[in-house]
């Protein structure tokens, strides 16, 4: 009787909802948005698929070792990992405070009539092609950086220290790259770190003013505090897009698969390893490989943004930063 | 004596509020330079290789010692426009439907899904979606075509488009939704005839920022699209692109090509800037993260 009603009355719903063609444009705007998800699937589905012949002959010890040999067939990811790495957390150390500063100086110091063109300016950056940002790199700013800095360095420091030794060759290397990785995710940092202190409420600065709190003590004790795990994330989500970016770090890094000790050396990273190697692969073996690294890549960005998208939707849903 | 005390603290924390204060104030002025010194670069280059022939010739051989080619980058833009419109033509619709979809359904758990995949490939690294597009069409083809590097760009474009659209129909307000429903408006006519209408520049802007971003990318477009020195409107094969064509004549040992190079960098950066540039002043959105 029950049951009897209720399929009744679903059914009348469904009828009205068909006869005024409700259901039908949903489901027809669903089948888009599904495709999104089809788009997502297929490119878990492919790599996966198109790396079974390299998964199946390294395994894990793809991950562990070093020799990348398309001649011999031997594949190891160690130093494309590490490059990626590497030359993303340089990108890092230069961007992250650099960007928070900009950040709170567009938030709690800019003139307000500045504030609109310088950052207008800053996220620009962010839309300006990673090829041109190769260009400038090979062009302008790897002879300025190997006269300057990179030999005058390895010379001195770099005798005793191996992290800076040479010899410099033609200038192009992983510190480099890092340095222009910085410059491409600096946009990005900055501009959340900015969103999310523009979230931080009024009464917390008025508290520490009334406190006596100097400008810097202010911003120090209640903006940052509060907008941290935002700030974070933003961090992460630069990182994560220094880790994938191809061109610049494939212009400018030297695209050699070793691991060297010194930050001058010419190294590789994942996306630039595919994007160098991939389109000239002549073996099954070969191309797998790199289907392969970029499936491994593909995991470590989405670790990155997953940590990032939960840091700021944090912040900004719950206002509550840890 | 405390009064010291208080005296000398109180010096101390001015003095670290000044000193921090000058910080911001220098990082910012150093984050501004390479901006201005790349802009400045690109346009200083790019102006000077720019002529009538660059813009209507295609490429020409060249030996060590020549200044001029009188050859040009039109193969380069004609296969910008056919790789980039074709996939604008798709990427489109599917992302604005998605997007309609989210903003006017939410709340559920498709939606929460179909949000998450989109947050996800706004995120993907684009030489991973090069390297789908490679083994779905190169590889089972054997030929590199501009169609696969279209399918590359779509996958980028799509998410960019949805968060756009699903953002600004968010904007419309729910009070317009309302007088058309209570007009005996269908939900279907009134997202299409009210809704869609009044949040019709919001989503443009959304295609258009996809349009920059699309037309920059050159990772997924070199293991897919190639490059190709003759002018081709045959979008099954190998194409060139402008942000292709200037990674490769940057790695030419030819002064020429590198300052064409430039040339093509120079065009890129009028159009994605140009494009950018207009749609904040117009709309005040910025591009989605």
């Amino acid at each position: 009787m029950r049951t009897e009603i209720q399929t009744v009355s679903l059914r009348s719903r469904l009828g009205r909802q068909l006869q005024h063609g409700d259901l039908i444009f949903r489901i027809v705007a669903l089948l888009f948005a599904v495709l999104v998800v089809v788009l997502l699937g297929a490119i878990i589905a492919v790599t996966w698929h198109g790396s079974a012949d390299a998964r199946h002959a390294f395994g894990w010890r793809f991950l562990t070792t070093s020799v990348w040999n398309p001649v011999n067939g031997q594949f190891g990811a160690l130093p494309a990992i590490y490059g990626t790495i590497v030359s993303s957390i340089i990108a890092l150390l230069f961007a992250a405070p650099l960007g928070v500063m900009i950040a709170i100086f567009l938030n709690a110091l800019c003139p307000a009539k500045l504030r609109m063109p310088i950052g207008m300016m800053v996220e620009l950056l962010a839309a300006i092609p990673s090829v041109v940002y190769g260009m400038w790199g090979v062009f302008v700013f790897i002879p300025f950086f190997r006269s300057y800095i990179s030999t005058p360095i390895s010379k001195t420091v770099g005798s005793a220290l191996p992290l800076f030794s040479g010899p410099v060759n033609v200038g192009r290397g992983l510190l480099v790259a890092g340095i222009i990785l910085a410059i491409m995710i600096l946009p990005t940092i900055a501009a959340i770190s900015r969103d999310v202190l523009a979230v931080v409420p009024n009464s917390q600065r008025e508290a520490m003013l009334a406190l006596g709190a100097t400008r810097w003590e202010v911003i120090r004790h209640a903006d940052l505090p509060y907008a941290r795990a935002g700030i974070v994330g933003g961090m992460m989500l630069g990182l994560g897009r220094a880790l994938g970016e191809t061109m610049a770090a494939t212009m400018v890094i030297g695209n050699t698969p070793k691991i060297h000790a010194s930050l001058f050396q010419p190294a590789t990273t994942a996306a630039s390893l595919i994007a160098s190697q991939l389109p000239n692969a002549n073996t099954e073996l070969h191309s797998s490989a790199l289907i392969f690294l970029a499936l491994v890549l593909f995991l470590i960005t989405l670790v990155a943004n997953s940590i990032a998208r939960a840091l700021v939707w944090r912040v900004s849903r719950t206002g509550s930063g840890a | 004596m405390a009064q010291a005390f208080v005296g000398r603290r109180y010096r101390r924390r001015v003095l670290v509020n000044r000193l921090m204060l000058v910080l911001t104030v220098l990082a910012t002025v150093i984050s501004l330079v390479p901006l201005v010194l790349i802009i400045f670069y690109v346009a200083q280059q790019g102006i000077g290789s720019l002529s009538i022939d660059f813009l209507t010739h295609t490429f020409r051989p060249i030996s060590f010692g020549t200044t001029s080619t009188g050859g040009g980058v039109l193969h380069a833009i004609v296969g910008t426009v056919i790789i980039v419109g074709f996939s604008l033509l798709l990427a489109a619709p599917i992302g604005i439907m998605a997007g309609i979809y989210l903003a006017e359904y939410p709340g559920n758990t498709a939606s929460t899904a179909i949000r998450f995949c989109v947050d996800v490939l706004s995120a993907m690294p684009s030489i991973v979606v090069g390297v789908t597009a490679y083994v779905l069409i190169v590889q089972r083809v054997k030929s590199f075509s501009g169609f696969a590097g279209s399918v590359a760009l779509i996958v980028l474009m799509v998410p960019i488009i949805t968060r756009t659209t699903e953002e600004i129909l968010r904007l419309v307000p729910q009070t317009s939704r309302e007088a058309a429903i209570a007009l005996g408006a269908p939900k279907w006519r009134t997202t299409l005839t009210i809704v869609l209408p009044m949040a019709l520049s919001g989503i443009a802007t959304g295609v258009l920022l996809a349009f920059a971003r699309a037309a920059g990318e050159t990772a997924p477009l070199l293991v897919t699209v190639l490059g190709n020195n003759n002018l081709t409107y045959d979008l099954f094969g190998p194409m060139q692109a402008l942000p292709l064509l200037a990674y490769r004549y940057t790695e030419q040992p030819y002064k020429v090509l590198n300052q064409q190079a430039w040339g093509a960098a120079f065009l890129l950066v009028v159009i994605v800037l140009g494009i950018n540039i207009l749609v904040r002043i117009f709309t005040r959105t910025r591009s989605p993260r």
